[in-house]
């Protein structure tokens, strides 16, 4: 071999071209800006809204007239829609599990005696917290109908049993998630998400489709080289995985409020790591596809662990042994919590080294088996 | 350059894909500042075979040089100044004309490149649409772009997959006739085709059925080795004739061409005697030199006998 060494013009001869392929290819172009811009949506706003009438459960073992008042408290509020009374205990915990009501409200048997003599009887509410977005704000909701409910009732001479903290004590008991997981988490996360989907998915198809355009004949009787081919078809991306870095922390700001305390500089610069590994995959997925549609599902077969196991959807600590095993092997685990941890927490480069290397690591690892599976002859 | 005299001296390459044998021993020879065709029928081996020679496919067996670089180790070598086009359309469709070459001339480091790539626009007359994506390029325009490519880093041997299928004749000559210039500037042309009359424009030929070198050398030279007998008849009724003839001991093909009808065989005296038993008055009998599409169709019978 005469020419093994990098050819700096030919790599560039590739980026050239990927990029005026990218210019004339409409469809994926707006797909790159459109992509992170309907996640924000979906996602930001999904969790970002209010939800309201959330199927309820009540299990009213008391006699007295309060316990009615309660349930029909609840009844007009937005939060709950009462859907189901409960006869027994098991009964809701059913209902519950099965997910068919996001709360139970048990009304224990002496509530009206109790509240009568001030004595504060404690509503248990149980909550499906598996998705706490959708319970938190229903939640707060009941400490103010608390101090409300009873005020028609509890009159005249009653009035002495306004507690301050209000005449009941409503006690929560968060099923399922214990970790709360706000905007603010799911915000930043969706960096890594969105640069996972569009980064892998893209560029899985680069090389099958030079190959099933039958281009890819053509370029193996050139001179260019493989580690060339890879570089160059990379490069063009990285710039679009920064343009969606950028829409995302815009849209962070301006319409999530998601604080920004770390540096910023910091943010891209990690990002290019991030972004690297994502190329590095879908271009090592391009060489084991045999067809575009094949990259596609690779893609999505690499997507969907990043989105479940890294901590993005369902709390990192609350998973099982093997499944945080397989999250520490994604660069979106790693990624998620270097960006929460600058945007968030104020993380400098100290406190975010550790979630470095596995990144750096990935990145070479990808790259490696890219560069070796990508082959330079048609057998 | 290495001086050898000979552009591609190949023995014994072979390519097998699934045990199935695509490619059988074939040595081949092409000297240099050659128009060397390869003919075959469809499914014998020839885009194999060149893509053996250009590095996109390692052979099973077999050694040879390919302008003096060695084929099976040398690959990187060889395709700096090897150009190739493919059977395939294989450019970028959705860049232009302009852009494609552009491309082409920086993977290959062409020096100036801006220049040459105008003077293969305006060689191959793509030089007012330029700008036209190549993908909206009618299918003789595509070969032209194709050849431009493969031009455009001067390559010392041009392999051609079949570059005039679907070019109209006006075109093809124009082709021929700058293959040729090329050839007479020191450049080796390594071509297939299925068209006779492209054929009778090389300088040497080769003629490949499954797999299997038939027949090589220049044109008389492959007649010759074909040893076929043609006889050419006209007059009413040719039908009727050449079912009359069809089958018969010694009469190895029976085409009709236009008001005519040629019929062929290996054995000249069995021929005849076919011949003489279905002659009558009202048909003209004359025996004419075998042409080259009968020959290879005869080598190709014979083939399908000796490898099927
Ligand atoms: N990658 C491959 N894998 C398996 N078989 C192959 C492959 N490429 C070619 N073949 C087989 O090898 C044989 C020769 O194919 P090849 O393309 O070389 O023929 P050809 O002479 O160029 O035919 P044509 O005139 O139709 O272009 C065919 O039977 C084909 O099916
Ligand atoms: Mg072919």
């Amino acid at each position: 071999m005469s020419s093994p060494r990098l050819s700096l013009r030919r790599l560039w001869a590739i980026v050239l071209k990927e990029f005026i392929q990218m210019k004339r290819d409409r469809v994926t172009f707006g797909m790159m800006v459109g992509i992170p811009l309907m996640q924000l949506m979906m996602f930001g706003f999904a969790i970002n809204s209010d939800p309201r009438h959330l199927p309820t459960a009540v299990h009213v073992a008391d006699t007295g007239p309060f316990g009615r008042t309660l349930v029909q408290a609840l009844r007009t509020s937005d939060y709950f829609e009462v859907v189901h009374e409960a006869e027994s205990e098991a009964d809701t915990q059913r209902l519950l599990q099965l997910g068919d009501v996001q709360f139970v409200v048990n009304i224990p048997v002496d509530f009206s005696r109790r509240l009568l003599r001030g004595e504060r009887p404690v509503v248990l509410i149980e909550a499906d917290a598996s998705d706490p977005a959708a319970t938190g704000p229903a939640l707060s909701a009941v400490s103010k109908l608390a101090n409300t409910v009873f005020n028609r009732d509890l009159a005249g001479p009653l009035a002495r049993l306004h507690a301050k903290d209000g005449p009941v004590d409503f006690r929560i008991h968060a099923h399922y998630n214990p970790e709360n997981i706000t905007q603010f988490n799911v915000v930043p996360g969706l960096m890594g998400v969105v640069l996972t989907m569009t980064m892998v998915v893209i560029t899985a198809l680069a090389i099958t489709r030079e190959r099933e355009r039958g281009t890819m004949e053509n370029l193996l009787a050139t001179p260019v080289r493989p580690f060339e081919v890879m570089v160059g078809k990379i490069l063009p991306y990285i710039a679009v995985g920064y343009i969606q870095v950028t829409l995302i922390l815009i849209t962070a700001h301006f319409l999530f409020h998601v604080p920004m305390l770390g540096s910023l500089p910091l943010l891209y610069a990690v990002s290019l790591l991030f972004i690297a590994a994502n190329l590095a995959v879908g271009i090592t997925f391009s060489t084991l596809a045999q067809n575009q549609l094949q990259a596609v599902q690779l893609a999505f077969f690499f997507f969907l662990p990043s989105i479940l196991l890294s901590g993005f959807m369902f709390p990192f600590r609350g998973m099982p042994h093997w499944a945080q095993n397989v999250g520490a092997c994604l660069p979106n685990t790693h990624f998620l919590r270097i960006v929460r941890g600058i945007l968030l927490k104020g993380n400098g480069l100290a406190e975010i080294a550790p979630e470095l290397w596995p990144l750096l690591l990935f990145v070479v690892v990808a790259m490696t088996v890219g560069v070796k599976r990508y082959r330079q002859t048609l057998d | 350059m290495k001086g050898t005299e000979f552009a591609i001296d190949v023995t014994g390459v072979t390519k097998r894909f699934d045990e199935k044998i695509v490619v059988n021993a074939i040595d081949l020879q092409v000297r240099r500042g050659e128009i060397y065709g390869f003919l075959g029928p469809n499914g014998s081996g020839k885009t194999t075979f060149i893509r053996m020679l250009c590095g996109l496919l390692t052979p099973d067996a077999g050694t040879g040089t390919c302008l003096g670089y060695d084929v099976r180790t040398q690959q990187a070598d060889i395709k700096r100044h090897v150009g190739y086009m493919t059977q395939k359309f294989s450019y970028y469709e959705d860049l232009s004309i302009r852009e494609n070459l552009d491309f082409i001339a920086r993977i290959y480091a062409v020096p100036d490149r801006r220049a040459a790539v105008e003077r293969s626009l305006v060689r191959l007359g793509l030089a007012n649409r330029s700008h036209q994506l190549a993908g909206q390029l009618s299918g003789g325009w595509k070969q032209r772009l194709a050849l431009a490519a493969c031009l455009i880093h001067s390559p010392q041997l041009l392999l051609l997959d079949e570059p005039t299928a679907g070019v109209d004749p006006k075109a093809r000559r124009e082709f021929w006739d700058e293959l040729h210039q090329l050839a007479s500037d020191g450049l080796t042309v390594l071509i297939t085709t299925h068209y006779m009359d492209e054929a009778e424009r090389c300088h040497r030929l080769a003629y490949l059925a499954y797999g299997n070198l038939l027949a090589r050398g220049t044109l008389a030279e492959v007649l010759a080795s074909a040893a076929l007998f043609t006889w050419r008849v006209t007059g009413p009724d040719l039908r009727t004739l050449a079912t009359a003839l069809r089958g018969r001991a010694g009469v190895e093909q029976v085409t009709a061409f236009g008001n005519t009808l040629h019929v062929s065989g290996h054995d000249a005296a069995m021929l005849e005697a076919a011949i003489a038993s279905v002659r009558d008055a009202r048909h003209t009998w004359q025996r004419i030199p075998a042409g080259l599409e009968d020959a290879f169709i005869g080598l190709m019978d014979s083939a399908k006998d000796n490898f099927a």
